[in-house]
């Protein structure tokens, strides 16, 4: 199997505080792996390393076979990669449309144009739309992203991460807090990614996750546990004794 | 080398009045997070009411300067708990605005009162002439001046670094959040450290009136300056500051006095130097 | 697609609308009934490119900036001086304000705009004044102190003398206004525009969907420090002299003002603004100097208090408030 997303040796810390310690981690091509650990392991902090927004202290990063160790975001996306945000990172002021058009004309390498107006490329508009259709937002295309309820922002933050056409995606606990009608749709959505996209998934949910992942890594204060299978990583004693006593929801 | 040593004392002293006058600023911007605009005028303030106490009314300089201090610092709880609080989750913009608004009232309000002339010092005659320290004589005043602000500096720092307060203060700069869920009234810490601030402020516009002249351009005028020394320092630094004002108070006074036509150019190219190479300033947090 | 779909919205909300044409309705009328207005006029117009051109950085992208004054006294030195040393023709002398400050805006964009809040307003404040005290010494060429004079301008296009009254310098600020709003206009329905507010919407995103960020911020700010330059060659050209002001942070501070009053990242806020502030500062400042500082200031507490959005966003609330016309 390929791997299209690995990291070697990969540490980060903040002075004193060691937030991520030595992690070896590969993603194969068309995964769908897990990131599971306590609150505080430091997963949104992987993620952040793998997308860009943080530079590690040490180890390297390498997307497709490519060392993007010291590559910005913006580099990264250009290279394949997707991610959502735990905390919804949107246009708040503008309409849900827009939100997820400006995703598809970046994609679409328009994102620059000067002088022709945002109708010369209506496909990449129309893109958006699909998407907000597949996700069943359309009705509230127009309405601006803080006028909706948490819910339905989070499905927003979704489109824009699928807008990309990502062929590896990241995502950091999509369906937390959503209420049960968008929690569906997302995982749903989830479920119907292309095969070929390799999907990571930081979630808390121990339901979602086991129904969903073929591969789990276990992260706990920074440094990857154990990774293995879902029945490997359910029939773990370290594993169990980390989450004793901690209800899932 | 005799030409050095003045300099040297002129830029302390200068330096001296810089970071007295913008310590408070850099608290507040720490703290709050709040771009203050109008720091200079609580500076200009303590002038006018320092000046106008001795010349008008005869008060003794010493009494004059405490009541502008502590006068100085009532005022700006009042200004903190009606206007500004509620501007504090406000964008950097409108704090910009808001509060060089508050300048410019404050400038025209003066400019009403007292005209637009810098308004004249007598030094008392106890400060005033030369003073002998052993190799060299200096000028009274600018002595006086440097040991009094290294006295106040000296208890700055060993309030914040001793006391409770001081102690509350550092850890709610660090993080706010964290601050408040361990139960410190945040909302309080803010009243007291902006009214320290513009105490301190309105202290070193009264002692700095010989170096600052007060006059209303003041609040304007004056403003790049205090703003330098917060930015090279560091926001919510207390020492931060006072290796901003020293560099660029002596660097300034030196560069005035050895290469005038260059002069005016050494402290910006000095602040853009520094800032870029630490933008989050020597001793602040990136 | 129905004319109705969120895409045809989309789209159609960036269509010409009539009430746009309205700032150049209003401009020509003025050219024939306020015949004795007509520097003021000028003034007016060469503050609303001004406006604009913080608009693109300020309203659109968001930059945070006081140093705007630094390419619009850049622009208004490079047209005196070329004016003064090598040719009174003026459509050139705008171009050359414009590449003098367009190369300030990209040397000094290049290293600052990668800083941000205090620290980017400091360095915008510091280039500014950095400009300032070079003008100032650099006699020989600006004048100094004095400022440059004699600056002796063309006719435009060789046919249109600048005459006494200020008939031509009005038509030749209309035409350059006109000009660059179309450009302004089209920048800023474009992607590019739009990406503008992404990124001063929210950066992270922003760079989570692949916008080379900085780039994009460059590209702005060198665009809108051509502009401020043109602005400033105007000035000089209408009036014939370049003094230090230009140059000043009461210059920078004043735009802020101006386009904050008429309402922020909305174009004419830019007009709206610089014509409300120009004509009360004509009216009232020459009464009392001391309490138009005062009212200036009232006004920017009472802006950022009660109307963030300045006319603009006040006329929004109250078109809101309209019932519906459908």
């Amino acid at each position: 199997m390929t791997i299209v997303l690995e990291t070697i040796g990969l540490a980060k810390q903040f002075g004193a505080l060691r937030v991520a310690h030595d992690i070896d981690f590969r993603l194969e091509a068309g995964a769908r792996h897990a990131l599971i650990g306590p609150n505080g392991a430091g997963k949104t902090t992987f993620v952040n390393l793998l997308s860009g927004r943080l530079a590690p202290s040490a180890g390297r990063i390498l997307l497709n076979g490519t060392d993007v160790t010291g590559l910005p975001q913006a580099e990264r996306v250009k290279r394949g990669l997707g991610r959502t945000f735990q905390i919804n990172a949107l246009f708040k002021g503008l309409p849900v449309l827009e939100n997820v058009a400006l995703a598809t004309a970046e994609h679409a390498g328009f994102g620059g144009e000067m002088f022709r107006g945002i109708g010369a490329r209506r496909d990449t508009i129309e893109q958006a739309f699909g998407l907000l259709e597949l996700l069943g937002i359309a009705d509230v295309a127009m309405r601006p992203v803080k006028e909706l309820p948490y819910g339905q922002q989070r499905l927003v933050e979704i489109a824009i991460a699928l807008a990309l056409q990502p062929s590896v995606l990241l995502l950091d606990e999509p369906a937390a807090g959503v209420p049960s009608a968008e929690n569906r749709i997302i995982l749903d959505v989830i479920a119907q990614l292309p095969e070929a996209v390799a999907v990571l998934i930081i979630e808390h949910d121990m339901e979602l996750v086991f129904r969903f992942a073929e591969r789990i890594t276990v992260l706990v204060q920074g440094a990857v546990l154990v990774e293995g299978t879902p029945a490997e990583i359910a029939a773990d004693a370290r594993v169990r004794e980390v989450y004793l006593g901690e209800r899932h929801s | 080398m005799d030409a050095i040593i003045s300099i040297l004392f002129l830029g302390l002293a200068y330096a001296m009045i810089l970071y007295l006058i913008s310590v408070g600023l850099s608290v507040t911007m720490g703290l709050m997070g709040f771009v203050n605009l109008a720091h200079g005028v609580f500076a200009m303030a303590g002038g006018y009411i320092t000046v106008t106490l001795m010349n008008r009314y005869g008060v003794s300089f010493g009494m004059a300067l405490l009541v502008a201090c502590v006068g100085v610092a009532l005022l700006s709880i009042v200004l903190e708990r009606s206007l500004y609080a509620r501007l504090y989750g406000a964008g950097e913009l409108e704090q910009v605005l808001f509060t060089i608004g508050l300048v410019f009232m404050a400038v025209a309000v003066v400019r009403k009162i007292w005209g637009p002339l810098p308004q004249p010092i007598a030094v008392p005659a106890l400060l005033s002439g030369q003073i002998n320290l052993g190799f060299r004589s200096f000028p009274t005043y600018r002595t006086f001046l440097i040991a009094v602000s290294l006295a106040l500096t000296l208890a700055l720092w060993l309030g914040i670094e001793r006391t409770k307060f001081g102690a509350r203060l550092r850890a709610a700069v660090d993080n706010r959040r964290m601050a408040e869920s361990l139960g410190i009234n945040t909302g309080q810490l803010f009243t007291l450290s902006f009214a320290l601030g513009s105490g301190l402020a309105a202290l070193g516009g009264g002692l700095g009136a010989d170096i600052l002249a007060i006059d209303p351009g003041y609040a304007m005028e004056y403003l790049v300056y205090f703003l330098m020394v917060v930015a090279v320092g560091g926001l919510g630094s207390i020492r931060g500051p006072f290796v901003a004002a020293l560099l660029l108070g002596i660097g300034d006074t030196a560069c005035k006095y050895l290469v005038p036509q260059l002069g005016a150019f050494f402290i910006y190219l000095a602040m853009i130097a520094l800032l870029l190479w630490r933008p989050a300033g020597l001793f602040g947090r990136a | 697609m129905a004319v109705d779909s969120p895409v045809a919205q989309l789209i159609h909300a960036h269509r010409l609308r009539p009430i746009e044409l309205l700032p150049w309705v209003i401009g020509a009328a003025g050219y024939f009934l306020a015949s004795g207005y007509l520097p003021l006029g000028s003034q007016i117009m060469i503050m609303i490119l001004f406006a604009l051109s913080l608009d693109l950085v300020l309203g659109y992208a968001g930059i945070v900036t006081l140093g705007q004054a630094a390419f619009f006294g850049v622009g208004a030195y490079a047209a005196g001086i070329y004016a003064v040393h090598v040719s009174g023709e003026p459509i050139s002398g705008l171009l050359v304000g414009a590449a003098a400050a367009a190369i300030v805006g990209v040397v000094s964009g290049a290293i600052i705009l990668r800083t941000g809040g205090l620290t980017l307003l400091m360095l915008t404040l510091a280039i500014t004044s950095l400009l300032e005290a070079a003008a100032n010494d650099a006699t020989a060429l600006t004048g100094g102190n004095d400022g440059l004079q004699g600056v002796a301008i063309n006719p435009v296009l060789g046919l249109f003398d600048f005459d006494l009254y200020g008939r031509t310098a009005y038509l030749y600020c209309l035409a350059v206004l006109f000009f660059a709003w179309l450009f302004v206009r089209r920048l800023v329905h474009s992607p590019f525009g739009r990406s503008l507010v992404g990124i001063r919407e929210n950066v992270v995103r922003m760079h989570a969907i692949g916008t080379p960020v900085r780039r994009r911020l460059l590209t702005a700010y060198t665009i809108s420090a051509a502009l401020a330059g043109i602005a400033g060659a105007l000035l000089t050209q209408t009036t014939q002299f370049v003094g230090l002001t230009v140059l000043s942070f009461e210059r920078s501070g004043e735009i802020v003002i101006m386009l904050v009053l008429g309402g922020t990242g909305r174009i004419y806020g830019a007009f709206i603004g610089a014509a409300i502030y120009m004509i009360a500062q004509d009216q009232l400042a020459e009464a009392d100097p001391i309490f138009w500082d005062f009212w200036i200031g009232l006004l920017l507490v009472l802006i950022v208090l009660f109307a963030r959005g300045g006319v603009l966003g006040l006329t929004d609330r109250l078109f809101l408030m309209m019932p519906r016309r459908r």
